[in-house]
């Protein structure tokens, strides 16, 4: 198959109007400081849902600590940049908040991946909160609960965005490559899986790795974006706050992850002078979308260009035709 | 030696409200497989409807205790009925969102209701220290004591020799059997909530009445160490939830007490991670491979 078919030229279209757009908005002035705020929030959560959908949605492990990977990489910028306060500096405090936060996953991972049941859940949560008080009680290096402010403006957001669509091209050829074929069976059921030679904690840990890392990555955009960042910015309402975007657009659809983080980003600009009530709604459509439609409002249907090309019984192997033929 | 005996006691208080709490969290998990996130918030309900009752009706403690546990247990069950039981047979991430979901709904629901301001709990008993050496002991610390001691060995009593203890244990072995034997499983279940959530409003309001102060987030934190409580000690066990409660209690006051207070938290989480890799069933749990 080439690199440069039909579908592929046209993410690419796609992807470089979508920048133009935002480009030609800013110039025009639509969206001001202000919402380029807004903006970059929405990329910093695309990038934060994509990759707990990995884990979530993909290969169906519950981690409820993607608040502690990001704040590790927020907090590697935010210290590294302090002594580097340059690009040099900004691309090694990205990739060491990624290997720090990878480093963790791992040792979170491997022993609780290989149980079945809720142990994962609770593990991620109480290794974010670990994280999150070592953050609090190491004030030589974090600064405690006052944290860190006056990093260094390294991300615009071009980079967030640059950065927000390497993400998803990564993740979504990562679920379409062999090894992610094998996450989604360990998904679908575990044990049949298993007794098809999947190695289920092997593809799991992968999983997992690439969502902290991801996390890590939002978390140092998310640094040298805003330049402020304290312990209580990645607290478990945070990591709650990811999922909800996940679920919102579908456990298991990257496209709908997009589209809730897109969607949820702007409504929040309006619900802000709401406060607890916003909250309130929140709760509440999060039931409701469990008690009706439980894989999420979405389901696992991405948005595909091929099939706006090709009708759906021309694309052989499409997860939508694999569901027609199971019955689904 | 004094310190230390003074710490346990202190520790004991806190401990019997987490195994209270920690108690309705593994009868949950026991009978349906569900992380009951939202327990930590019908504990901070209970805290709540115990000082709206004293303050508005005078009641006594017992009195106000009772009526407590009655209207948390009935908030279990409507919780149960509403958001749960529509989800009994779906997938298990389904449903821990849904508690998530839940808890977030009464957390910001009490926030909405009653505003996010610290409030001071009316005193309904005559707090006295009693001394013994040089280790005292408060008429509070004893109220809490008794009370969950009291709670915890009727519960056991429910548990072991009702009928209807009876039926939750058959349910939480096999439900699909139990209910071939005539069980009303749904019933049993909701029952379990009722019960549970009972105990965490008792909880709640020993706790606002022992540190005086109540807010709505306060179920978070008490919240996720009884949970903690509960694994540690095995989940689906009940002596196990009253065993991890007591633990993490002592330990916390312990931390606080002879080491340095601000990595309490952490020391719970930590003890949490080694149980998980060591003994993930809990100590007092028992090991049950899946069946395809």
């Amino acid at each position: 198959m080439k690199i440069f078919n039909r579908t592929n030229i046209g993410w690419l279209v796609l992807i470089i109007l979508t920048y133009i757009a935002i480009e030609g908005l800013t110039f025009v002035g639509i969206i001001d400081p202000f919402y380029e705020i807004t903006v970059v929030n929405i990329f910093i959560n695309i990038i934060l849902a994509v990759g707990l959908n990995l884990i979530v949605g993909f290969s169906g492990q519950l981690s409820l600590g993607h608040a502690g990977f990001m704040a590790i990489g927020a907090y590697m910028t935010g210290i590294l940049l302090n002594y580097m306060p340059n690009q040099t500096g900004f691309i090694i405090s990205i990739i060491a908040g990624m290997f720090l936060s990878g480093l963790v996953a791992l040792i979170v991972g491997i022993p609780t991946l290989r149980l079945k049941g809720d142990y994962f859940a609770i593990a991620t949560l109480g290794a974010s909160e670990i994280i999150r008080v070592a953050i609090l009680n190491l004030p030589d290096i974090t600064n405690g609960a006052v944290g860190i402010s006056g990093i260094p403006l390294m991300a615009d957001w071009r980079f967030a965005y640059f950065v927000a669509v390497l993400t998803i091209l990564m993740v979504t050829n990562y679920i379409r490559s062999s090894p992610g074929r094998a996450t989604i069976s360990i998904r679908e059921d575990e044990i049949a899986a298993e007794s098809l030679s999947i190695q289920t904690t092997y593809y799991k840990n992968i999983a997992f790795l690439m969502g902290a890392m991801t996390a890590a990555l939002a978390g140092s955009i998310h640094a040298s974006y805003f330049g402020v960042i304290n312990p209580g910015q990645f607290t478990f309402n945070k990591s709650i706050d990811v999922l909800i975007i996940v679920v919102f657009g579908g456990i298991g659809s990257v496209t709908g992850s997009i589209v809730a983080a897109i969607a949820l980003g702007i409504i929040n600009v309006y619900l802000q002078q709401f406060g607890a009530l916003r909250m309130i709604v929140y709760a509440l459509v999060l039931i409701l979308i469990m008690i009706f439609r439980p894989s999420g409002l979405m389901g696992n249907i991405e948005f595909s260009l091929s099939h706006l090309f090709k009708r759906p019984q021309d694309v052989p192997g499409s997860i939508e035709n694999m569901e027609q033929e199971k019955g689904i | 030696m004094d310190t230390f005996i003074q710490q346990l006691i202190n520790g004991l208080s806190l401990g019997s409200v987490y195994a209270l709490v920690a108690l309705g969290y593994t009868m949950v998990y026991g009978i349906i497989n569900l992380l009951n996130f939202a327990h930590g918030d019908v504990y901070m309900v209970g805290a709540f409807v115990g000082y709206y009752i004293i303050l508005n009706f005078n009641l006594s403690f017992l009195p106000a205790l009772i009526l407590t546990m009655l209207i948390t247990g009935i908030l279990g069950l409507v919780i149960y009925q509403v958001a749960y039981r529509p989800l009994r047979n779906s997938t298990r991430i389904a449903s821990l969102i849904t508690a998530i979901g839940m808890s977030y709904l009464l957390q910001n629901g009490m926030i909405y209701i009653a505003g996010p301001q610290t409030r001071s709990f009316p005193q309904v008993i005559n707090n006295q220290l009693y001394k013994f050496g040089s280790i005292q002991i408060s008429t509070m610390q004893l109220l809490m004591l008794v009370t969950t001691v009291l709670l915890m060995v009727s519960l056991q009593l429910i548990v072991q020799k009702t009928k209807f203890g009876k039926a939750m244990r058959a349910v939480s072995n096999d439900p699909e059997a139990a209910q071939l034997m005539g069980i009303h499983s749904n019933q049993v279940i909701s029952f379990t909530f009722f019960l549970g959530s009972m105990l965490a409003g008792a909880g709640g309001m020993l706790v606002g009445m022992y540190y005086n102060t109540i807010t709505p987030t306060m179920g978070v934190g008490p919240g996720l160490k009884a949970f903690i409580a509960a694994v540690v000690g095995g989940i689906g066990s009940v002596p196990g939830a009253m065993l991890g409660g007591y633990l993490i209690g002592i330990i916390e006051v312990m931390i606080s007490a002879f080491g340095n207070s601000m990595i309490r938290d952490a020391v719970v989480y930590f003890i949490l991670i080694v149980i998980l890799l060591v003994r993930p069933s809990g100590i007092l749990g028992k090991y049950e491979p899946e069946k395809v």
